[in-house]
């Protein structure tokens, strides 16, 4: 099932709507029945669904293939792009052909360093970075013409995202490079996951001060959390990413179901309180390898029907 | 200078086991400042290769000689006749002197002695860090004299990445986020206005990506 018309994320978006989000994570494998899985239990909850491109440097079907696996189940995708594994021509070559085949939505990323990952003996690329890409991008989009200037026969005319952490540092500096982004020609924001709420609206009010809230639709990001054990190690091992000792001890006091539901109830706990700061247009949800449990939280927040026309 | 890191013991060893007679050649210039391959490196080598042998009851003759540059050919002559002597050549120098003898000396056998590492600096007694990629298009000028392009993990133009956690990089807590020390130093310089400035897409063509590099300088030919 091709999509023939634009983004629909887009016309969410445009249109006030509060746009949701969330991840899929593609297999290890060519199993395609897993994305399938994933798609079934996505798609009536969301307006769109990310599918990563390698995440944490880990080998998995490609994000382009993963994405017309969703498209075949009428799902509308959010391709993710990283830096680190393809240089300019092979990323170009790639949003074209995305393009071509109904994809309209894309997120520019650097992506994790392979040390992180499985293969860190692996020689990565980063021949542009993730600002880079986003402008090459909108260039393509705009001016139909490639980062050599050559007139594309059939501009990409993706909506473009990229990603922003407000728990990374320097904090001062993060809206900066907000602003970079959206002069290179960003359209919207999935930011990092929130879990400390405080520096979230910290950031989003220096966003709001700077005017950057007029001029990209940010969509808030939410991980629900499984146990403590997952607490400790995203507060711990995971890049970029700051769950507060508050939040780390709540989970400590329960176990097992009753931890399930703990983190869930974080969640939309979570996902209420962003919804009432001005400038946050959506959440995207990253559910990391538990999408079965994306439509209960969307449910309970309060978020359907989905997708929104 | 060029960093290096002697190669450990063993791998040398299986390396010079077909030789009876082998040339350590030392290079008396940037390996020698890190403690790689100056004369004393190539002392205490030749004494530790004849005793590991020794044990195996393989004799090997270690002959210990150390020119001031392997890189130049004016310096490389000196070597000759000792090159001449011995079956094969442990060269103590970076890639750049262990090729530049090979080019030199066609007919004898090269052996790399040290692993090179990096264009760097002695940031304090022991420690050296890298500091340069030789991208052939410096932009230090824009970063605060602090070098993205090898010093950021990921080569950011316009960073930070969202990996940067207090002041350190997201590959290891020992490496600086150079992003971060490219922010304070502009904040000092009251260079803010560089933060904001877009940085296009790298044109590579200058570093080793546009193929091997060679600089000609007409004024110096003979």
């Amino acid at each position: 099932m091709k999509s023939d018309g634009a983004s629909k994320l887009k016309s969410v978006l445009a249109g006030g709507g509060f746009a949701v989000t969330a991840e899929c994570g593609p297999p290890r494998g060519a199993n395609a029945e897993i994305i399938h899985r994933k798609g079934e239990w996505l798609k009536s909850c969301v307006d769109a669904v990310n599918v990563t491109d390698n995440q944490t440097a880990v080998v998995r079907m490609s994000s382009l293939a993963a994405c017309l696996h969703l498209l075949e189940l009428g799902i509308e995708p959010v391709m993710q792009m990283v830096t680190r594994d393809r240089n300019r021509i092979a990323l170009q070559s790639d949003i074209i052909g995305a393009y071509s085949l109904g994809i309209r939505n894309m997120l520019c990323l650097s992506g994790d360093h392979q040390s992180l990952g499985s293969q860190p003996e692996a020689s990565n690329v980063f021949d542009i970075d993730s600002v880079n890409l986003v402008h090459a991008v909108r260039v393509m989009r705009d001016e139909g013409k490639d980062m050599s200037g050559f007139a594309l026969n059939g501009a990409p005319e993706m909506f473009i995202g990229a990603a922003e952490n407000p728990f990374a540092d320097p904090l001062s500096y993060r809206v900066v490079r907000l602003a970079k982004k959206i002069a290179a020609g960003v359209d919207f924001i999935q930011t990092q996951c929130v879990y400390d709420l405080p520096r979230f609206r910290e950031w989003m009010r220096m966003a709001r001060e700077e005017g950057l809230t007029e001029k990209v639709y940010i969509l808030a990001g939410i991980t629900p959390l499984k146990s403590a054990k997952m607490a400790q190690f995203m507060a711990t091992k995971v890049a970029g990413m700051d769950v507060p000792e508050a939040v780390i001890k709540r989970m400590a006091g329960v176990t097992g179901p009753k931890a399930v539901e703990e983190g869930l109830k974080i969640a939309i706990e979570t996902i209420a309180e962003l919804r009432a700061i001005p400038g946050v247009r959506g959440i995207h949800i990253m559910a990391i390898e538990a999408e079965e449990r994306v439509p209960d939280l969307v449910k309970a927040a309060g978020l359907m029907p989905r997708p929104m026309k | 200078m060029i960093v290096a890191k002697q190669k450990p013991i063993a791998e040398i060893k299986e390396m010079l086991r077909p030789y009876q007679k082998v040339l350590i050649l030392g290079c008396g210039t940037c390996v020698k400042t890190c403690f790689a391959g100056g004369e004393d490196e190539a002392a205490t080598l030749g004494a530790a290769l004849r005793l590991a042998f020794g044990q195996e009851s393989k004799s090997i003759e270690t002959e210990e000689l150390t020119v001031e540059r392997q890189c130049e050919d004016a310096f490389i002559q000196e070597a000759a006749q000792a090159v001449a002597r011995n079956e094969a050549v442990l060269s103590l120098a970076c890639g750049a002197g262990v090729q530049a003898m090979a080019r030199r000396f066609a007919k004898s056998v090269l052996l790399p002695g040290v692993n090179t590492t990096f264009i760097g600096v002695l940031e304090k007694p022991g420690l050296f860090t890298e500091e340069c990629s030789g991208c052939g298009d410096c932009d230090l000028d824009t970063f605060g004299g602090i070098c993205p392009v090898t010093r950021c993990s990921k080569r950011l133009m316009n960073g930070p990445c969202g990996g940067s956690k207090n002041g350190k990089c997201e590959v290891s807590p020992d490496i600086d986020c150079a992003w971060q020390l490219i922010i304070d130093r502009l904040t000092a310089l009251g260079l803010q206005g560089n933060l904001k400035r877009y940085i296009p897409a790298k044109d590579w063509r200058p570093s080793l990506a546009g193929g091997p590099r060679r600089l000609l300088r007409e004024d110096h030919v003979i």
